[in-house]
């Protein structure tokens, strides 16, 4: 009836994972009964539930990113404290519980965080940027969000029910096959995967459509902002690499259920050949988290800089060469694998090469700075210090692309610091800088400038403190994921890193703290004219927060920086544009299809790694019944009046036009 | 913000790169195509494209891995054994037939001509079904051999490739019973027809993955 699921399932004897479990049960239960306490619930499911509206979405994303950004960081300061404590000890972890949390950091902290943190990002940013009213396809959107959510679901119920893999982030067989792993950890992982990986590819289908098929008019695709060519990039490269990734883990998952033979060690099974195929999606994956937080350093540091941005066409041209380039790099990882000095020399050398192109863009960066006036405010900061972190991390990338430098430096703790140099460094600190520049734009106010500052000194001291030794404790040749140790020498510099992580831990409570204290002084921070920054693309031309149809009247586009462009105009002529002829607008309507599919994914997938196939039958019905309903509506669109879009952009306009007038009157 | 007014409206002060070209040439080709958001019909066929192409490099990882397990047979049988090129050849011919007709459905929906479109759907549907049927006769018929997908690495990568295509079929024909239904129930709706639009060129991608299918596996397979 239950398949392999029982009450032996719950980890009784283990206080760790309970405890937090049941700590988290009652926040969310809190919440829940606090919401419903409030009459929020109806509120909640028809404004954001099931919304289609993408800058919504792309706040859910967001949030999503952020609530697992604390999960996946609390495993962090566990692995950091437990190498702490185990000299010539075992710690107060056990090996299995370790081996799970060093698995499900690195599988939330890139599928959980990094990923929606910069997809909610683009979401939002993009149609407003290219100055239209929703992405491609608003429901799909949906669809994708709430499937990644249930991949996040899947990976935390595993800390209760059953187990996570203990195999590593990327599960690389014979061990993570049925005759090493036996238990329910690793199919937690593939499941968890393949359903939000189905979201990711719908999602990077939908940006992909989105930026070569809707603009304003006008907006030619030379005119877009930086942000929107990475995104291109980005989601293009969604569209080729995780496939690869869905078919490398479905192959695993026939070898597990249904006694396969393609990375098992008997009957013609070949181990490397899921290593390669894992990578040729992983090392794109690594160009899909760091090429939007690239579009976002050139939108912050080119407004923050009162400058255009230096070298656009080169820029264009580098993010699209490094799109290309991703995917010739993906034997780097696995030098040791013994394919020859010739392969190993021409995978080198196509690594050392991706990095010209980085290189263009660092330039690009410091050029537009260059002559500029910058305004130190917290999203610049987060991109200088992406900067300094992240040229760091690139030249330890390319020392280990040296094929014999790598295999002294593989998979030592060398490397560990290496691609948390880039993804802290580059994603993570990208991310924040997104999160501290668009926040206004999302809900009309700014962040507490002050705690922001706070925060990024403690992320990029601690990211030091706590990184930097870990280079020179590989060197010293410790290997990664060990949970104990005898050397001595090793000890002082894990004491050290540790503290770095405490610093780091400063820097998130900071950034809670934030959030709490701006939210409260929120009349204070008001955004009121929707330009907050004194930005120069779309996103700015519209109101704070926008309304659901964006921008009132489509904008017209005659040059590159489209809005600075049309407050230029303004300025000289002192007042604001003609007041557009309002018409009625078309928005599609919301829908609860994303929500219920996922709610039928969620039991799919649990029901799949327990075995209790009658769920999973009742399931796949469920959610080809969820499209045709969805399939069977008759009204997709709902009409916004015009007297209504007139009301709301006059508003806009009106503030507008008074800080025009400050703006001429000021000294 | 007062850093910000005091710099603002004086320009760029290094005019390399974004601004260079500040004036109104006219962007060519592109230009042309700017005038706006595309029409519904043409983003729905652009997006299913990109959806298609991801498909296609899914197939591609499963090819990828066919070619370089094709050899590891441990023992057991290899193609030239298994595969049988007369009921493989119906089956090509059942496939490429439905997508025949798949295309003669779409133009009766754009015609809006009832029979037409119902008629030749159906055909395309007779066809398809035939294609699995056989599909699946030759699967039991391996499993039956003591060839099934556990016996080898060649075997399990033959099974999983082949198998993802008749499983895409499979889908498709649940979609083309959909369709149907709902062509009956809303009539030639604009945004039926933009469904019609997918699901043929879905219908056709199948036919694309299956010719490069036959080829690499059976025909490649039984001569070698």
């Amino acid at each position: 009836m239950l398949g392999k699921l029982s009450w032996a399932a719950v980890p009784f004897d283990q206080p760790i994972p309970l405890v937090a479990a049941a700590l988290v049960g009652v926040m969310i239960i809190g919440v829940l009964a606090w919401v419903t306490l409030k009459g929020w619930l109806p509120y909640l499911w028809r404004e954001w539930i099931t919304s289609v509206d993408h800058k919504r979405i792309g706040i859910m994303y967001t949030l999503l990113a952020m609530v697992m950004l604390l999960r996946g960081f609390s495993d962090a300061i566990m692995m950091r404290s437990q190498q702490a404590l185990a000299f010539h000890s075992p710690g107060y972890l056990p090996p299995e519980h370790y081996d799970q949390i060093f698995s499900a950091h690195g599988t939330l902290m890139i599928f959980f965080v990094a990923m929606p943190f910069v997809i909610g990002l683009m979401n939002f940013v993009v149609p407003l940027q290219l100055g239209v009213r929703d992405v491609a396809f608003p429901t799909l959107n949906s669809v994708g969000f709430w499937l990644t959510a249930t991949g996040a679901l899947l990976v935390n119920i595993s800390l209760v029910v059953g187990e996570f893999a203990r195999t590593g982030w990327l599960p690389y067989p014979p061990l993570s096959e049925i005759t090493y792993s036996p238990g329910v950890g690793v199919d937690y992982y593939l499941w968890a995967l393949e359903i939000s990986g189905v979201g990711t590819l719908l999602s990077g289908v939908n940006l992909v459509t989105t930026v070569l098929k809707m603009h304003a008019p006008g907006m030619t695709y030379m005119r877009m902002p930086m942000f929107c060519w990475t995104t291109l990039a980005s989601n293009l490269l969604i569209v080729a690499a995780f496939p690869i990734l869905t078919a490398t883990l479905t192959m695993l998952l026939l070898d597990r259920y249904l006694g396969f033979h393609f990375f098992t060690n008997d009957a013609g099974g070949n181990v490397m050949m899921f290593m390669n195929l894992i990578w040729a999606w992983g090392h794109p994956e690594v160009y899909i988290l760091i090429l939007p937080a690239f579009g976002i350093f050139s939108e912050v540091i080119s407004t923050f800089s009162r400058k255009p941005l230096f070298g656009y066409r080169s820029m264009v041209a580098a993010t699209m060469a490094i799109c290309i380039l991703s995917f010739t790099v993906w034997l780097h990882h696995f030098f040791t694998m013994g394919a020859g000095a010739d392969v190993n020399a021409i995978f080198g050398i196509a690594s050392m090469i991706i990095a010209v192109p980085t290189g263009v863009k660092v330039f690009n960066w410091l050029f537009t700075m260059y002559g500029g006036r910058v305004v130190y405010s917290p999203p610049i900061l987060w991109s200088i210090g992406f900067m300094v972190t992240f040229v760091i991390g690139g030249m330890t990338g390319v020392l280990l692309a040296v094929p014999p430098a790598d295999f002294v430096l593989h998979n030592s703790l060398f490397l560990v610091a290496h691609f948390h140099n880039v993804i802290i460094g580059g994603v993570l600190f990208g991310a924040f800088a997104g999160y501290t520049y668009w926040f206004p734009k999302a809900f009309g106010f700014r962040l507490h400038e002050g705690l922001g500052k706070a925060s990024f000194w403690c992320w990029l001291i601690g990211f030091y403190v706590a990184f930097m030794p870990l280079y020179v404790l590989g060197l010293m040749g410790m290997t990664r994921r060990m949970q104990h140790y005898d050397v001595a020498a090793w000890r002082p510099w894990l004491l050290i890193a540790s503290g770095g992580a405490a610093i780091i831990l400063v820097g998130i409570i900071l950034q809670i703290a934030q959030l709490v204290v701006s939210i409260r002084r929120r009349e204070a921070l008001r955004d009121r004219t929707g330009d907050p920054w004194d930005g120069r693309s779309l996103e700015w031309a519209t109101s704070s927060p926008p309304p659901a149809f964006n921008f009132a009247v489509p904008p017209r586009i005659d040059g590159e920086e489209a809005y600075w462009r049309m407050k230029q105009r303004e300025r000289q002529q002192a007042k604001l544009g003609e007041e557009p002829p309002y018409t009625e607008i078309e928005m599609p309507r919301n829908s609860p299809t994303g929500f219920v599919c996922a709610f039928f994914a969620t039991f799919m997938g649990f029901a799949l790694i327990w075995h209790i196939w009658w769920i999973v039958a009742l399931a796949a019905l469920g959610a080809y019944a969820t499209f045709v309903v969805f399939a069977w509506r008759d009204r997709h669109e709902y009409i916004v009046p015009a007297e209504l879009v007139a009301r709301i952009d006059r508003t806009n306009r009106h503030a507008r036009g008074a800080a025009l007038a400050g703006w001429r009157t000021a000294p | 913000m007062s850093g910000f007014e005091a710099t603002a409206g004086r320009g760029d002060p290094n005019p390399i790169g974004y601004n260079r070209e500040s004036g109104h040439r006219p962007h060519t080709a592109e230009h042309a195509a700017a005038g706006g958001v595309a029409s519904k019909r043409i983003v729905v066929g652009y997006g299913f494209w990109i959806f298609l192409l991801s498909d296609i490099i899914m197939f591609s990882a499963f090819f990828a891995t066919y070619a370089v397990l094709v050899g590891q047979t441990a023992g057991g049988p290899n193609g030239r054994e298994l595969f049988d090129l007369r009921n493989t050849g119906i089956e090509t011919a059942c496939l490429l037939l439905s997508s025949f007709a798949c295309g003669l459905a779409s133009i009766g929906a754009q015609a809006h001509r009832g029979s037409w479109f119902y008629g030749a759907m159906a055909a395309t549907f007779i066809l398809g079904a035939a294609f699995i049927g056989l599909e699946v006769q030759e699967f039991v018929g391996l499993v039956a051999r003591g060839a099934g997908p556990t016996r080898s690495a060649f075997l399990s990568a033959f099974f999983t490739l082949v198998g993802c295509h008749g499983l895409h079929v499979t889908a498709g024909l649940l979609w083309l019973l959909t369709m149907m239904a709902q062509v009956f129930a809303k009539g030639y709706r604009a945004d039926i027809l933009r469904r019609v639009l997918c699901f043929g060129l879905f219908w056709h991608f199948l036919d694309i993955v299956w010719v490069a299918l036959f080829s690499m596996v059976y025909l490649m397979g039984a001569t070698i």
